[in-house]
């Protein structure tokens, strides 16, 4: 940081290199994370640009908020909303379709719009040559900051400390939920066990003969796919080896093994068994 | 590197980040555009901080990075909230006080 801010002539060259590389590589990320589908794909690229812009505060004679905005953005911030994300559920994607008529070309018209406006003033605006960069810096750049903030802004200072305590509570009271119902006891869930009619725990997967695997639904007596076998959360990321007669649908009665009649599923035709599972479907139902 | 080529910059970012906003549906998404705008206003005032000579810019943009990360965690747990209530992160499914 230092050799970077020095300011000598090969300094210059290096420091002019350096600021083409990351300006390219953040302006590309940031169009990345305008761009790709998935938000885990949006906030690893938002990593790319705070670390480009990290090293860019660290060129400009600002260590300090360089180390912030790592330990701070990066560390902190984007973890913040990796876990968001995972909780509210990693297939949460962005649909394409514009449900708005005209929407992006508006967005476009308006980004040209607000850039010619911001290029306009920054080209109004005389920008001369900085002065170097360790001017204002007493002995080092943090305790310059630390005399600012514990002096000039020492007011907005203390006014932070009272923001982050009101968003840590509002945190704890949004993301708070009221238990509205007891706790169901383990007497309440063998009620509710026994009440269902279905006592035996759901049949694991795999087709035992030909496969072994969880993505691989059981097969029932007659033959048929077990939906209940495979887990629900593969159904929607399409790793599930049998077609489509295994996708568990909403409003299916789960398939219990006792029950004795049960109507063909619509989705598999019978004598067109899913591939992978021919030998035993079809003995199954030469069975039948 | 003049400062003016960093204010270039982080006008480009900005507007990005603007788009963003308006384009994506997806609330986490949206937010992480906000959080590039106010990453470019950062880089804008230590661009500045450094032309004028002294470190007031520099003290603004710590502010500002004080103050995104308390309006994340209160952003996040709304959209928590949102998600508990209507099982969608997407910005057009909270329409209820729609017209």
């Amino acid at each position: 940081m230092r050799v970077l801010a020095a300011g000598t002539s090969t300094d210059f060259v290096a420091q002019e290199t350096l600021f083409w590389i990351l300006a390219v590589a953040s302006v590309g990320a940031a169009l990345a994370m305008i761009l790709v589908r998935w938000a885990v794909h949006c906030a690893i690229m938002l990593a790319v640009v705070m670390l480009c812009l990290a090293t860019m505060y660290a060129m400009q004679g600002a260590p300090f908020l360089a180390f912030v905005q790592i330990i701070v953005y990066t560390g902190a911030v984007l973890m913040l909303f990796l876990f968001v994300i995972m909780l509210i559920g990693i297939s949460s994607a962005d649909s394409i379709v514009e449900t708005i008529k005209g929407q992006r070309l508006a967005a476009g018209l308006t980004a040209i719009g607000l850039l010619v406006i911001l290029a306009l003033a920054i080209g109004h605006a005389a920008i001369g040559p900085a002065p170097p960069s360790t001017a204002a810096n007493g002995t080092n750049n943090v305790s310059g900051l630390a005399a600012l903030i514990f002096t000039t802004y020492v007011f907005p200072f203390e006014i932070t400390g009272a923001l982050l305590i009101t968003a840590a509570l509002g945190a704890m009271v949004l993301a708070h939920r009221e238990r509205t119902e007891p706790k169901p006891t383990q007497r309440d869930l063998a009620t509710r066990r026994l009440a269902s009619g279905h006592l035996a725990p759901d049949p694991s997967p795999g087709v035992y003969a030909l496969h072994d695997a969880a993505d691989r639904p059981a097969l029932l007596p007659d033959g048929t796919p077990a939906e209940t076998s495979v887990s629900p959360v593969l159904a929607p990321r399409d790793v599930i080896e049998a077609p489509p007669a295994v996708r568990p649908k909403e409003g299916t009665p789960a398939i219990t093994a006792g029950s004795g009649e049960r109507e063909p599923d619509p989705l598999t035709p019978s004598g067109q068994a899913p591939s992978g599972q021919v030998g035993s479907g079809q003995i199954g139902r030469a069975d039948s | 590197m003049s400062p003016v080529h960093y204010v270039a910059l982080a006008v480009i970012l900005f507007v990005i980040g603007g788009v963003g906003v308006l384009v994506r549906r997806n609330a986490i998404v949206i937010f992480m555009c906000i959080e590039l705008m106010l990453n470019a206003c950062n880089l804008a005032f230590v661009a500045f901080a450094r032309l004028h000579g002294n470190l007031d810019g520099q003290v603004i943009a710590f502010f500002v990075m004080v103050v995104a990360a308390a309006e994340v965690v209160v952003g996040l747990a709304i959209l928590m909230a949102i998600y508990r209530a209507r099982r969608s992160a997407s910005v057009d499914d909270a329409n209820l006080l729609k017209y």
